[in-house]
């Protein structure tokens, strides 16, 4: 593979991300199908009135809003992988407000609104925040710059002899 | 020396330099909280532990923000297992019982702890002058934003968060805040 090969792979791979085994799926805004809806429970799709497929569809929101949040009195964890009480507490209570109807954006507000932004696990790209975001891909193609330049000056003075 | 190569080396590494000593000047638990100025979140939690004297309240009373309405109110989430509690302890107690005639009204809530330890823990530190009441499932705690404890939070006479302390207050603070609160309130019709 060519250097540019390599180079557009690992911004490719920046970009969209590699899924882990059993991670939960990213969460999407606007446009996208809700994940949950508040009115009935479920998944879009799922068999409406069942309890199974609506308490599944319930804890996976559950799960992806709690992958979300960071846990207050840990270091860097997000509160579903925090065996902390509070953690527990708090996922706890994302499900109670789901199960009430509160939609996953409003149960995020209800966070944001009582933590701060620092809750947010992946800071709202906007503002100031957007250096997060932009930083590691402009890291990764100056990096790429320089690994270029110098595989280029390698070969210009270790040239392969014909065969 | 090659002052091109030198000149872009420390282009690049001064401003992450920069960065992480700046990072070591701030601690990480010290987290600016949104809820000063904003309206209080309203509780209603049950009393286990009564307090003493005026400011005494029956085991069982439930204690609601809206029913202190006027007033301020000073909340003050503390653990048994908690040691940097046991610093302001006494503090807080002073501060109960000398500001109670001045119409401000302390209570103390059990964050994550059993009653049993917490009645315990107030009977070793020689009593506690206000009630203090039950958090169930800490939602009260999560509520007020939490991060740990001790935390007390100081709400003024129109039912907003006036001021948020992480860590052991100090009667000398307290005093100072609350004096700055009620200096407020009187100045408002």
């Amino acid at each position: 593979m060519t250097v540019g090969g390599v180079l557009m792979t690992a911004v490719l791979v920046a970009f969209v991300g590699v899924p882990r085994p059993g991670a939960p799926a990213p969460v999407t805004d606007g446009a996208a199908p809700p994940l949950y809806t508040a009115q009935t429970g479920t998944q879009p799709g799922a068999p409406v009135g069942i309890p199974g497929a609506r308490d599944s569809a319930l804890e996976a929101t559950t799960t992806l809003l709690a992958s979300e949040l960071r846990c207050p009195v840990c270091q860097g964890n997000s509160i579903q992988d925090s065996p902390s009480e509070l953690a527990q507490e708090m996922r706890n209570l994302i499900r109670d407000q789901l199960r009430a109807g509160k939609s996953p954006d409003d149960v995020r507000a209800y966070f944001v609104d009582k933590y701060g932004e620092w809750i947010l696990l992946a800071p709202k790209p906007e503002g100031l925040n957007l250096v997060v975001y932009l930083v590691p891909f402009l890291a990764i193609l100056v990096g790429g710059a320089v690994v270029w330049r110098t595989v280029r000056k390698w070969t210009a003075h270790n040239p392969v002899p014909p065969t | 020396m090659n002052w091109r190569r030198a000149t872009l080396a420390v282009a690049f590494s001064a401003p992450i330099i920069g960065l992480l000593g700046f990072g070591l000047t701030r601690d990480p638990k010290q987290i600016d909280s949104p809820l000063p100025g904003k309206a209080a979140p309203a509780f209603s939690l049950a009393v286990f532990a009564p307090g003493e004297g005026e400011t005494a309240l029956a085991v069982g009373d439930t204690v609601r923000l809206a029913g202190h309405a006027g007033k301020i109110v000073v909340v003050n989430f503390w653990a048994s297992w908690c040691l940097q509690c046991r610093d302001e302890h006494r503090d807080l107690s002073t501060a109960a019982t000398s500001y109670f005639d001045r119409g401000v009204r302390f209570v103390g809530v059990l964050y994550n702890d059993q009653e049993s330890f917490g009645l315990r823990w107030i009977d070793e530190m020689g009593g506690q002058t206000y009630p203090s009441v039950l958090d169930p499932r800490t939602r009260t705690a999560i509520d007020y934003g939490l991060y740990g404890v001790p935390e007390t939070f100081l709400i003024s006479q129109d039912g907003r968060v006036a001021y948020k302390h992480i860590g052991p207050i100090s009667e000398r603070l307290l005093s100072y805040k609350l004096d700055s609160l009620l200096r407020d309130g009187a100045r408002t019709p």
